[in-house]
């Protein structure tokens, strides 16, 4: 019981990971800034707005689809969920591949967002060289009576600045967490198999929460 | 009141245990799980009794009592502890550490008042996460297979054998009337169960097959805490048609080794 604990606190604070990294120009922007700066954007936002605390999963949807999504590389992420398997994969399935995934953590780890309430984010230094162009930057979800969870983010510099391509909950990487299931998928159905999973898995999530199908994530 | 309880969960396991020897089944093999089919069975038999007792009476106990209760009655439990987690930062030479979490329950025992208030982690005191199993992982001993105990949930065999040593550890004094035991015993489950209301539905939402995440979950995280995050992270590259990437040798460094293992396994029935 008390691991399940600690795993599942892991996840109220894997919440925050949606909260992460906004839209303003990050081109120039040391990474270290950047994500502290979306961070606190987006809880800033989550704080103010009722209707998202009340649970509102469409409004949330669209704050981290305008404030947290392009700062992430959904391409290079499923790609590392996927692993070995991804060689095999035809680039239409990789895009369609991809699209269902973002789809996937936008509408779930979004909702995670409405439970948000007051906990403080801290910034402990990160370690990184001014040329380095993959960097951990680190963060901290304080809890009275417990220790802080962690929550890393790895970014990697590109044209377009710093892209974020994990999520580092706990100790525990968010994309390769789904490696395995991903691996059963694919050995039972092929790649098809695991692309009918994920948009399935999408498409029941979208009636409960009452969205239009195939929404939940623009382009990245 | 153990004697019962153990017993009762070895016929727990023997039941889910011959449960999945009947449905035999055969999933992919993960190196870290040779015991997938029971693990399984375990797995929804921990999923059933947790959701005809344990989340009920937490939703009571969430509905019930005022919230900065419930954090006085959490930082009570974490604060006996705490000596422990010390005992075992300096059983892993992390005397610093150590000295920190006993004058943690210092403070907060006192000044605390009893631990309700967590006043060190104000003070510059951070509270740490250590236990005997990642004690054994630091001198060495290898994890074992993952195995999912009745009731308690994933562990590896190490950290099921350690798991003794921490139950006692937690609970630095003994309580000799039962009725009171129990209650402080239920308490800290139904506790430790209300923290994770309102997160379950992401996790539900968001995985493809709940066993395999907490798996994974449950062993990359002893890994990490046993290296209190030192180890470096590796990524490998899937888009290099090459096929073998540069860092090929690093392999064993990657972050998931075992699915690493696993879907080098596929390809080669391929």
């Amino acid at each position: 019981m008390k691991y399940i604990l600690h795993l599942f606190r892991a996840f109220l604070a894997c919440l925050l990971f949606a909260g992460a990294l906004p839209a303003t120009a990050s081109a120039d922007k040391a990474p270290d800034l950047l994500v502290q700066d979306v961070t606190n954007e987006v809880l800033a936002i989550v704080r103010a707005d009722k209707a998202i605390q009340a649970g509102d999963t469409k409004r949330v949807i669209e704050l981290v689809d305008a404030k947290v999504l392009p700062h992430f590389d959904f391409r290079r992420m499923t790609m590392l969920a996927v692993g070995r398997d991804w060689r095999q994969a035809s680039p239409e399935q990789q895009t369609k591949l991809t699209d269902a995934f973002r789809t996937l953590l936008v509408r779930t780890y979004s909702n995670a967002l409405t439970q948000y309430r007051d906990q403080r984010i801290v910034f402990p230094p990160s370690r990184f060289a001014a040329a380095d162009t993959r960097v951990q930057i680190r963060s901290e979800v304080v809890q009275t009576g417990a220790q802080p969870v962690g929550i890393d983010y790895m970014l990697e510099k590109s044209e377009q600045g710093w892209k974020v391509f994990d999520v580092i909950v706990a100790g525990v990487s968010l994309v390769t967490n789904y490696r395995s299931s991903f691996g059963q998928e694919i050995s039972r159905g092929g790649i098809d198999g695991l692309i009918k999973s994920l948009e399935d898995r999408n498409r029941s999530l979208a009636e409960q929460h009452g969205l239009p199908q195939g929404e939940g994530g623009s382009g990245a | 009141m153990s004697k019962v309880f153990c017993s009762s969960r070895a016929g727990l396991a023997v039941t889910a245990l011959a449960a999945a020897l009947v449905a035999g089944c055969a999933t992919t093999a993960n190196p870290d799980d040779p015991l997938e089919g029971y693990n399984r069975a375990m797995f929804s038999f921990n999923d059933q009794v947790d959701k005809v007792a344990i989340k009920p009476a937490a939703q009571v106990y969430e509905a019930v009592l005022p919230g900065p209760l419930r954090t006085g009655i959490g930082n009570v439990f974490g604060n006996l502890g705490d000596p422990w987690i010390g005992l075992n930062n300096m059983l892993q030479g992390k005397f610093a550490d150590g000295m920190s979490d006993l004058m943690r329950f210092a403070f907060n025992s006192t000044w605390g008042l009893l631990g309700l208030l967590d006043i060190a982690s104000e003070a510059g005191l951070p509270k740490h996460d250590e236990d005997f199993g990642q004690t054994l992982g630091r001198w060495g001993v290898g994890e074992g297979a993952y195995v999912v105990l009745p009731l308690f949930g994933p562990r590896t065999v190490r950290d099921a054998v350690a798991m003794p040593a921490d139950m006692m550890g937690n609970t630095p004094f003994s309580i000799d009337h039962v009725p009171t035991r129990n209650t402080v015993t239920g308490t800290r489950i139904v506790h430790g169960r209300s923290v994770l209301l309102g997160t379950e539905r992401t996790l539900d939402e968001a995985v493809l097959d709940r066993y395999a995440f907490v798996r994974h979950f449950y062993l990359e995280q002893r890994r990490y805490k046993i290296e209190d995050g030192r180890q470096e992270r590796m990524y490998e590259d899937f888009d290099e048609q090459s096929g073998a990437p540069a860092n090929v040798s690093s392999d064993r460094a990657l972050v998931a080794p075992a699915q690493a293992v696993g879907s080098r396994n596929r390809q080669n029935v391929k």
